[in-house]
């Protein structure tokens, strides 16, 4: 089981001081954010991607591969690349550079992004989101595992004879996960191609998405990657803590009620017993974050949303210190339960053991 | 044929209010006109404002607004009630409707009326309610239903017009309801295509 933290990389002004860092500042925390991840004993940190005010994260693998160059064990990763507006060659591309120069520590997860006027910046209409996410993640997953490309689609330039540089490290690509909050076409993309699935159930009742990744689940069997318990899912989490509960409460309420995505709407309350955020004691986020288990069955990666609502660099360095001590019991209590046959949480050494007893076991057969 | 489920929906904010008691009249009349049986859901729309102003802020319903929306996808039939504000309906009663998803009023047959201070309102329904519900692709009632503060007092006063008009437009809905087949809602699920329909569709 993987733990880490995603960031959306927004530049919010926190409401309890009025301060709104600047976006150098805003970066470099992120930096911050992502080492004291790796510290505190995660496995995972992810940036979102954007093209707009009030977002710095425009440039991902510019950002994780600085941090690559700043850990040694975390995993470098996305939430989410856009899959609808980026060149999936240029995804190709970056993404294998990265690959190298991180040993392999990096996957992404693919998004389309739900911000409309983003598309004609780059070429594309919204409308089209879900055939760019297929035609384009097409692409990509071939120029990954194909020497020499033939391609052409609606949305692209043909390609003829092309090979993308450079080869993914130890000829594995990086593993991708699919992120949706509401298509099952996605669903169904990411069990076609037994990759994984993350449902970012963070502003949603967890009901919504109990039934997207039980479709994925199943979807994922139909094509023949495994029995359901077996696909890779990833769910998303928002915890607040304090040793004391009510001081979490406290501290966080003006967060809550001033934040960009639900503020001066439900009240912390409304909001805490109707999605997955956790404000409270730290076995408070243990037994809230155990009952995603009973809902979504055993699962690979879990990340939590930290550096958002204009909370300071200095409270989000807390709050991780805080979570390098929640997650080892929800790894010991998670790693536990999870039976055998169900995979763990995707690493590039474990990819590489599991393409090269693939290839000794095909060599066998065709030796017979 | 199976019990029909008839929803009104209610968007007045005093209690007692017109609009309310305009509803239940609405309803009982379509009632009249259905087997005995029919099951009438009322959704009081102020008892639902803070939902659904959450729910536009934050994208998903409450739990309480959640089962609103499940009563109207599986209504038989609805009966809109909302009081006149500024010559159209209340923000209140668009902002139920914004909530829904888009398919969950087509084909569904809806009674639209409302209330207000007097009868020179009455082209409001025409110009403002009805033009929302054909824009959800519901089948609205012909006869729709304004009842004016001068109408509520005795039967003479009005000449018996607002009952009259509500017998009407009741009658007219059940025989809608009546001859339509029970609602059920769409899965979602059930009508995903399949990866090869999604990569060789286009």
């Amino acid at each position: 089981m993987q733990f880490g933290i995603f960031t959306v990389g927004d530049v919010t002004t926190d409401p309890t001081t009025g301060r709104t860092p600047t976006e150098h500042e805003r970066i470099k925390a992120m930096v911050a954010i992502a080492r004291k991840a790796e510290e505190v004993g995660l496995d995972v940190f992810a940036t979102g991607e954007h093209h707009n005010p009030p977002f710095v994260p425009s440039s991902p693998t510019t950002m994780l591969g600085y941090i690559a160059a700043q850990t040694q064990d975390l995993i470098l990763s996305t939430a989410t690349t856009l899959i609808t507006t980026n060149d999936p060659v240029k995804i190709a591309e970056d993404f294998a550079v990265l690959q190298h120069l991180a040993d392999g520590r990096v996957d992404l997860m693919l998004g389309r992004g739900n911000t409309g006027p983003v598309y004609p910046w780059f070429g594309q209409d919204i409308r089209k989101g879900i055939e760019l996410a297929i035609e384009n993640y097409h692409l990509l997953h071939r120029l990954w595992r194909e020497e020499v490309v033939d391609a052409h689609g609606e949305f692209r330039t043909p390609l003829q004879g092309f090979t993308s540089v450079p080869r993914p490290l130890d000829g594995v690509p990086p593993f991708v996960w699919h992120g949706s909050i509401r298509s099952p076409e996605i669903a169904e993309q990411a069990a076609f191609y037994g990759d994984g699935f993350f449902a970012n159930h963070i502003f949603w009742p967890t009901e919504h998405f109990v039934r997207l990744v039980g479709y994925y689940r199943q979807r994922f069997a139909h094509y023949g990657h495994g029995t359901p318990e077996q696909a890779i899912v990833g769910l998303g989490g928002q915890v607040f803590m304090r040793k004391n509960s009510q001081d979490a409460v406290r501290e966080f309420r003006p967060y809550f009620d001033n934040a960009p995505v639900y503020g001066h709407g439900p009240s912390l309350e409304d909001f805490t017993s109707q999605t997955p955020l956790t404000v409270g004691s730290p076995q408070e986020v243990i037994d809230k974050t155990l009952t995603f288990r009973d809902h979504f069955g055993d699962y690979q990666r879990q990340l939590f949303l930290m550096d958002h609502a204009g909370l300071p660099l200095k409270v989000v360095l807390e709050q991780l210190d805080l979570l390098g001590e929640v997650v080892p019991v929800l790894r010991r209590e998670l790693d536990a339960l999870r039976p055998a046959g169900v995979p763990d949480g995707p690493t590039h050494q474990a990819r590489v053991a599991a393409s090269l007893t693939e290839a000794a076991a095909e060599l066998e057969t065709s030796s017979r | 044929m199976s019990t029909r489920t008839i929803v009104v929906v209610s968007a007045g904010l005093s209690q007692p209010s017109s609009t309310r008691l305009l509803a239940d009249q609405l309803a009982a009349a379509t009632a009249r006109g259905l087997p005995a049986g029919t099951q009438i859901i009322t959704i009081e729309l102020r008892e639902l404002a803070h939902d659904i102003v959450d729910n536009l802020l934050t994208g998903f319903p409450s739990p309480a607004l959640s089962q609103a929306i499940g009563q109207m996808l599986r209504a038989d039939g609805v009966i809109a009630v909302t009081p006149l504000y500024n010559g159209s309906y209340s923000g209140l009663f668009k902002s139920f409707f914004d909530a829904l998803d888009p398919e969950t009023l087509a084909g569904k047959p809806v009674l639209i009326a409302a209330t207000g201070g007097t009868a020179r309102h009455s082209l409001a329904l025409e110009h403002a309610i009805r033009p929302l519900f054909t824009y959800l692709r519901a089948v609205t009632v012909p006869t729709a239903v304004l009842a004016a503060t001068e109408d509520w007092g005795s039967a003479s006063s009005s000449g018996g017009a607002l009952t009259a008009r509500v017998e009407r437009a009741g009658s007219e809905l059940a025989a809608l309801i009546d001859h339509s087949r029970p609602a059920v809602p769409a899965d979602p699920y059930a009508s995903v295509p399949s990866f090869e329909q999604l990569l060789h569709s286009r």
